[in-house]
């Protein structure tokens, strides 16, 4: 793999980063993350969508007239959409019960229309499909990241199984609560946000 | 009488959209630097979910449910299932409705149009609208009364949110911040704050 095929894949893991970097696609972020399951499902679903969108629009590019672009976008988005919350049905109907409205509003989440209008728009099938996969890859990170904390912390368990032992409880260790409250999510990301950029300072904002 | 209450009140304070959800959020951190910015858009937000829920209850119940035909074809329709469709219906009729309701506002209340302006067609993907509509079908609410006072609720409680943290915005900017937390950071954590005071509003009931 060239350099740049490697740069797609690998910018958006840090300094390109969707969620902490160009903020897009935090509306879903958020919720799914209580248990690291339903996040690493959702993680999947918005790969999967994201990877294969772009590549149809990418095909699709020459042909698209330019004002009715978002219609178009949006029907691809919302076929793959439904296709991955049948599978989800089918499959793991448990997960797809907790993550509710959040495969649907993957529609709107804001990822996949920015990475379409700003990538696969200009780009051919092969490096649209990398865009797509680093793109749902950074996204992913910082999801897994806040549920591994959050369902550590909030229920001493780790993928449903529990981690902290039984004698810590005994010694008066309690679950935390507020991990489990939706603000929490905010604020580790927040906690994410403060990490990175003290790493690599030119993402600092001036203002 | 007291359901349609109850719901809106719960919808705007308990179920609020940004703090209990997070939908919206993304043009919730990119409007909200100034206040007249903000409350223009929290006013198109408020508008649209106002018209687009209820359009997309009436499409719900009399389209796409289970047995939701019965009207048009008798009960041979009883077995038709079409929600697995929803999602592209739910996009299809937000994205025109978004459309129209441009078109019209711009024809009778060019006041209103102008100050709107910009943020109308950025709605269309809001996730606040279109995690409206999917509420509405997940809590299978009974009347369009309810589905109504529920949009409205909603979009209260969205205006509510970005509107104050417009505000906070404006101020904060003369703060003493530690600078890898200036501009995102902070307001992620302001929104944290704000969500936990909303909480203490949990279990109201009319």
């Amino acid at each position: 793999m060239s350099t740049k095929t490697l740069k797609l894949l690998s910018d958006p893991l840090n300094l390109n980063n969707p969620i902490t970097v160009q903020v897009l696609g935090i509306c879903s972020a958020l919720a799914v993350t209580v248990k690291l399951e339903p996040a690493v499902v959702m993680s999947l679903s918005v790969l999967f969508v994201l990877a294969f969108a772009n590549v149809i629009i990418s095909l699709l590019r020459n042909t698209i007239p330019s004002r009715i672009r978002i219609i178009v976008q949006l029907v691809v988005i919302a076929a793959l959409v439904i296709i991955v919350d049948q599978v989800l049905k089918a499959y793991s109907y448990e997960v797809s019960k907790q993550l509710s409205v959040f495969v649907g509003l993957i529609i709107t989440n804001c990822i996949l229309m920015g990475r379409l209008e700003a990538f696969a728009l200009g780009n051919k099938p092969w490096p649209s499909f990398l865009d797509g996969v680093g793109n749902a890859a950074g996204y992913s990170i910082i999801l897994i990241i806040v549920a591994f904390f959050r369902e550590l912390f909030g229920s001493g368990s780790i993928w449903g199984i529990q981690i902290i032992p039984d004698s810590f409880y005994d010694f008066g260790y309690v679950n935390n609560g507020l991990m489990i409250l939706p603000p929490m999510a905010l604020i580790i990301v927040a906690i994410i946000i403060w990490v990175q950029r003290s790493k690599t300072r030119e993402l600092i904002e001036t203002n | 009488m007291e359901d349609i209450l109850n719901i809106f009140v719960k919808s705007i304070f308990i179920d609020n959209m940004i703090f209990a959800y997070f939908l919206g959020m993304c043009s919730y951190l990119a409007v909200s630097k100034t206040v007249t910015t903000a409350t223009g858009l929290g006013l198109a937000v408020i508008f649209v979910l106002g018209i687009t829920v209820p359009v997309n209850y009436l499409i719900e119940n009399f389209l796409l449910k289970k047995g939701a035909l019965d009207w048009l074809l008798g009960s041979a329709a009883a077995d038709i299932d079409l929600s697995f469709l929803s999602f592209i219906m739910f996009i299809a009729v937000i994205a025109s409705m978004v459309q129209l309701v441009e078109m019209v506002v711009e024809k009778f209340a060019p006041t209103l149009y102008a100050e709107l302006g910009i943020f109308l067609p950025l709605i269309a993907v809001n996730c606040a609208i279109l995690g409206g509509a999917l509420f509405m079908q997940e809590r299978e609410y009974t009347s369009i009364g309810e589905a109504t006072s529920f949009a409205l609720g909603s979009g209260l409680g969205w205006f509510l949110a970005i509107v104050g943290i417009a505000a906070i915005r404006e101020k904060i900017r003369y703060s003493n911040i530690p600078a890898p937390l200036r501009g995102l950071g902070i307001t992620f954590i302001v929104t944290g704050l704000m969500g936990i005071a909303f909480m203490s509003f949990m279990g109201i009931k009319l």
